[in-house]
């Protein structure tokens, strides 16, 4: 969970791609990528990479880390 | 099925793939004027002690595949020889990304193009430190503060004058950054708030340059070379290969950097971003990619010769044979929007090839 109470999962697990958003793609996203869009709801996530990790956030499904 | 040997000796047909747009391809040559050519390299580089010549790096160039660790072998002599054994460790930020007005092509935090990079805003002194101790942890002796701006305003440079010397005081690193073009007011001002070294790439020769960026030009660039310079900070300039250069091309933008001399080069090779307009280009080929440390090396001997983004994606397995065409540094970790292999595989490649870990400023 995410200090919001949000799943973080739902940053990573849904029906978008988090490489590009779509529901189409069987996953597009590149092993040395960050996930870039939210997989519940494809809004672009706002990411912040950091020499040892990544955090991505969703306005509404919360945040994600590498870590 | 028979014991009896075949009469027939099994022969298998091997189909090399073509050479892709842009790469050249490289005759055959007579042996002996090929090893000339490198026993005439090693002669200026070792003994004399003088840089190569665009005339000469090109002759390098030339050499067909089959030369290529012969190439590199000099490479990592000349290396040893001008800048002794030990690599250097970064690591880098990106503390504000995206929503760059520029628009470099390969470049996927330019505003100009529909990439998946968010803009994000100038990250807080706390997550900039927590960054900068995470470098730390790894070993490193340089912390890069990036920004991807066209060039600081005043908010933005009183931001990085705070953070230079809080980072340095916390961690011990020493600090670079990145901020874009300059001002001569701007440099002066760097340079007395702590900057020791200030990243500004010219990316490709100026002849390339107008394909690929369009909102400034590569004078412009060459002046923040020179004025980070003339204030006495160190000069990090880097390349970008892969973005369908010409052979030529390179040796032009590498007598360029003789021209500007600065302390340190990071080569990038290009990753292509989707998005950008250089999204569907294919990554340099691996063994191409060593080539053209080895010739990096040749050309600019004295200078901190870093691995920077897309080696992963361009030499997969070939990395650590770069270790040894002519890098002495590293950036590790991850890169400003894409991530890096981990820490602990660069710093066991170092441990396996015997290589010490320590800082290059100020002995070069």
């Amino acid at each position: 969970m995410t200090e919001e109470g949000h799943d973080a999962t739902a940053l990573s697990e849904g029906p978008h791609c988090t490489g590009c958003g779509s529901t189409s793609c069987p996953g597009c996203n590149r092993t040395l990528d960050p996930p870039r869009f939210c997989a519940t709801c494809s809004r672009r996530l706002t990411v912040t990479v950091t020499p040892g990790g990544w955090r991505a956030r969703c306005r509404d499904h919360g945040e994600l880390a590498s870590n | 099925m028979s014991g009896k040997p075949t009469d027939t000796p099994v022969t298998t047909t091997v189909t090399l793939s073509a050479p892709r747009r842009g790469e050249p391809v490289r005759p055959d040559i007579d042996p002996a004027k090929a090893r000339a050519r490198i026993h005439d390299a090693e002669v200026a580089l070792l003994d004399d002690r003088r840089l190569l010549n665009g005339e000469e790096l090109a002759a390098l160039a030339a050499l067909p595949d089959s030369y290529v660790t012969s190439l590199a072998a000099l490479a990592h002599q000349v290396r040893l020889t001008w800048c002794g054994p030990e690599v250097e460790v970064e690591g880098i930020l990106s503390a504000k990304t995206g929503g760059c007005p520029e628009d470099c092509h390969f470049c996927s935090q330019s505003s100009r193009f529909d990439t998946p990079v968010k803009a994000t805003p100038f990250l807080d002194a706390d997550e900039v430190l927590r960054a900068a101790e995470e470098t730390k942890a790894a070993g490193a002796s340089e912390f890069c503060i990036v920004l991807a701006i066209r060039g600081p305003d005043e908010r933005t440079m009183q931001r990085i004058l705070e953070l230079v010397p809080l980072v340095q005081d916390k961690t011990g690193l020493n600090v670079a950054v990145s901020a874009g073009l300059l001002t001569d007011e701007q440099a002066r001002r760097f340079a007395e708030g702590g900057v020791h070294r200030y990243n500004h790439n010219l990316e490709t020769s100026r002849s390339f340059f107008p394909n690929v960026v369009t909102t400034h030009s590569w004078e412009e660039r060459q002046d923040t070379c020179r004025l980070v310079r003339d204030h006495g900070m160190e000069l990090c300039c880097g390349a970008l290969i892969g973005m369908g250069e010409s052979d030529e091309q390179r040796i032009e933008l590498l007598t360029q950097l003789q021209e500007l001399d600065p302390t340190e080069v990071p080569l990038n090779f290009l990753n292509p971003r989707p998005g950008t307009p250089l999204g569907a280009e294919r990554p340099l080929d691996a063994w191409e990619a060593i080539r053209w440390i080895a010739l990096f090396r040749l050309g600019l001997p004295g200078v901190i010769l870093r691995y920077a983004g897309g080696r992963e994606v361009t030499l997969r397995e070939l990395q650590s044979m770069g270790m040894t065409s002519g890098i002495n540094a590293l950036i590790v970790g991850n890169y400003l929007t894409t991530l890096g292999r981990s820490v602990e595989e660069d710093l066991q490649m170092l441990t396996d090839l015997r290589m010490p870990v320590g800082a290059l400023t100020g002995v070069l």
